[in-house]
């Protein structure tokens, strides 16, 4: 390389092109000058160190380290705590899950508002499952934590599965195939959802212990399930994302859904496969709330379909799709919750989370879209 | 690499039918409602050729493009590769006979970088599953090499960054790593610039020295003329005429694409 560089502006244009071509080849960096020698139009690109501090997710991971530094600085001892650090992470698990599936819909430029429906939906499939299931006079929803058997916990995981994969599926069909706009379709199955919940449980929720091995056990020593579970999500989330053939195509669909079809991929089916995705991290999750909070919660979910959308769009994944960042979803997830628990422990009303988080929100996506304007050229 | 004959247009048609072409259409229909978009045309492309489809907005041109492309289908005639008849009824049909196509409007996915874009649909991958991201990278960097496309400065950046230059040569690269046979460029100059376009027919030229069938639709005629080793003119859904390189000048091509010349023998 470097001998390049050193006599880069006596080459001539064939000479400088052979450099371009070689150095192109081994994968390196190719100087401005050769290019320009060779009569190519030098492409001002940052360099790699800019692009990454520049980009979204360290930015909001910044701003998260920042938050919970200042927390900590002002209540030591109170914030900046094993136990609320723990506490904190059991609270957002299952966020952490549905915004993970959640990120694969809006990385094809769509969106899930069904969430809620897909949640509830799921806890009241996992404990109708549970009382199919006979145990002496009455059912497995009525078996004490002690009591409970772990194939109870697989009988009431399917029922909360299917129910996400049967709104996944609806979303996906009128999304991927009859071509009705997301925010639309989902939302449609948002209210169809919640309904039908309800109605399978007369409007009334249903307490049941024998799910909460699930979210409290400790397979790893000090690391409540639900939490292990979560990482697991994100880890899975991760490599589907970032390395799997699956994660390139979404991206590539949000990106450009014309492009995508002329290369051959099946456009309507792999949207279908995303929006379930969706829906079954929505049933999961649904099962880990029951797990967790020992009940089902036909009218507690209602805002977590906006939560995980703040969550996503926070952690630098593009609402506009083909842009998204799982590990920026992850960091996403804690911004408001660390807002909120911060407040509360420092005594500001902890209202001014709801303030805090919508301006971090509006200031998040305005310097994504300068980033992309001005990447993108004519 | 181009033939220099010199004979008449006449003979050359018939020399033309003696070697067997990579890419044909013979008396192909095509008819949107009421109109008749392709009246029969007939259409050769030869193996290590440049071949230009020049003629006037609405002579059917980008249809019969799109039926050597798979998009469309024929309603009547055939389409021949090797000089065997087939039918394709996707472009993904048409990829597997060898042939690929580069559309006007640049069909990159803008966020995705070079290489994920070059084997977009086709990754290598690892356990089934996973993209290899690196070996992909790799061979990109090889084609383009190859290919003298050396604009492409850093892999891993989205191609929304690039200039229109670099964009439509990543589309023609990626084109020509997986035909096996015959290239269709629709336009690809249409939106660049000067050096821009140089760059451009260059990549061309280096696909056609490949031994590429490349076809490719154009409207600048002194671009056709410097480039194409053979041209054929397009009138009205029909061929009117064709000219070997060093045939035609502009003036000629002119008078063809408008209905004042022909060389073509009426069906």
């Amino acid at each position: 390389m470097s001998d390049i560089k050193d006599d880069s502006t006596h080459l001539t244009e064939a000479e400088a092109e052979e450099a371009v071509i070689e150095a192109t080849a081994a994968g390196e960096e190719v100087p401005a000058a050769v290019l320009e020698g060779a009569g190519i139009a030098v492409d001002t690109a940052p360099p790699a160190w800019r692009r990454i501090i520049t980009s979204p997710v360290v930015m909001t991971f910044f701003f998260l380290i920042v938050t919970i530094l200042v927390f900590t600085a002002m209540e030591p001892g109170k914030f900046g705590t094993k136990s609320n650090f723990e506490q904190l992470a059991l609270n957002v698990s299952i966020l952490t899950v549905v915004s993970v599936g959640t990120t694969f819909v809006i990385a094809t430029a769509g969106i899930d508002l069904s969430i809620p429906s897909g949640i509830v939906l799921g806890e009241v499939f996992a404990v109708k499952a549970l009382s199919w299931i006979s145990v002496g006079s009455g059912t497995a929803v009525d078996v004490s934590a002690d009591n409970t058997k772990a194939w109870y916990f697989i009988v009431a995981l399917a029922g909360s599965l299917s129910a996400g994969l049967i709104l996944g599926l609806i979303n996906g069909f009128t999304v991927g195939y009859l071509r009705i706009p997301p925010m639309l379709a989902t939302l449609g199955s948002l209210g169809a959802g919640l309904g039908i919940a309800l109605l399978l449980q007369n409007g009334v929720n249903v307490a049941t212990y024998a799910l909460n091995p699930v979210a409290t056990g400790h397979l790893i020593p000090h690391l409540p399930n639900l939490i292990l579970i979560a990482l697991l999500v994100v880890a899975i989330g991760f490599v589907g994302m970032h390395k799997a053939v699956f994660g390139r195509h979404t991206l590539a669909i949000g990106s450009s859904e014309e492009a995508a079809r002329r290369v051959g991929l099946k456009v309507e089916r792999h949207l279908m496969k995303v929006y379930v995705v969706g829906g079954v991290a929505s049933g999961f999750a649904g099962f880990l709330s029951v797990a967790y909070f020992s009940t089902t919660s036909v009218a507690g979910h209602s805002t977590d379909n906006l939560q995980a959308i703040t969550a996503v769009a926070l952690g630098g994944t593009s609402l506009f799709g083909g842009v998204a960042s799982i590990i920026g979803t992850l960091i996403g997830v804690w911004i408001p919750a660390v807002l909120q628990n911060g407040f509360i422990i420092v005594g500001v009303q902890p209202y001014w989370q709801m303030v805090a988080v919508g301006v971090v929100l509006i200031l998040a996506i305005y310097v994504d879209q300068l980033r992309r304007r001005s990447q993108h050229r004519r | 690499m181009a033939s220099n004959d010199a004979s008449t247009s006449g003979s050359t048609a018939a020399a033309g039918r003696t070697r067997v072409p990579a890419l044909a259409a013979s008396s192909v229909e095509k008819q949107f409602g009421q109109v008749r978009a392709l009246r029969g045309v007939n259409f050769e492309a030869m193996a290590g050729e440049v071949t230009a489809l020049i003629g006037d907005n609405g002579a059917g041109k980008s249809t019969l493009v799109k039926c050597l492309a798979g998009v469309y289908r024929p309603d009547a005639g055939t389409i021949e590769v090797d000089g065997k008849a087939v039918h394709m009824s996707s472009p993904t049909d048409a990829e597997s006979f060898g042939i690929e196509t580069v559309y006007q409007d640049l069909a990159l996915a803008p966020d995705l970088d070079a290489a994920s874009n070059v084997f977009l649909g086709r990754e290598i991958r690892k356990f089934g599953f996973l993209h290899d991201q690196a070996a992909m990278r790799k061979q990109t960097a090889k084609s383009f090499a190859e290919l003298g496309v050396g604009m492409v400065q850093d892999l891993r950046v989205p191609v929304a960054s690039f200039s229109g230059g670099q964009k439509q040569s990543v589309a023609i690269a990626r084109a020509a790593m997986w035909a096996k046979h015959v290239i269709l460029l629709d336009e690809p100059t249409a939106a660049l610039g000067v050096i821009q376009t140089a760059k451009v027919l260059e990549l061309i030229r280096r696909v056609r020295d490949r031994g590429l069938a490349v076809i490719f639709i154009s409207h600048n005629m002194p671009q056709v003329i410097e480039v194409s080793d053979r041209i054929e003119v397009m009138r009205l859904g029909a061929r009117v005429a064709r000219f070997e390189r060093g045939e035609a000048d502009v003036d000629r091509l002119i008078q063809a694409i408008s209905g004042a010349y022909t060389n073509e023998v009426a069906a």
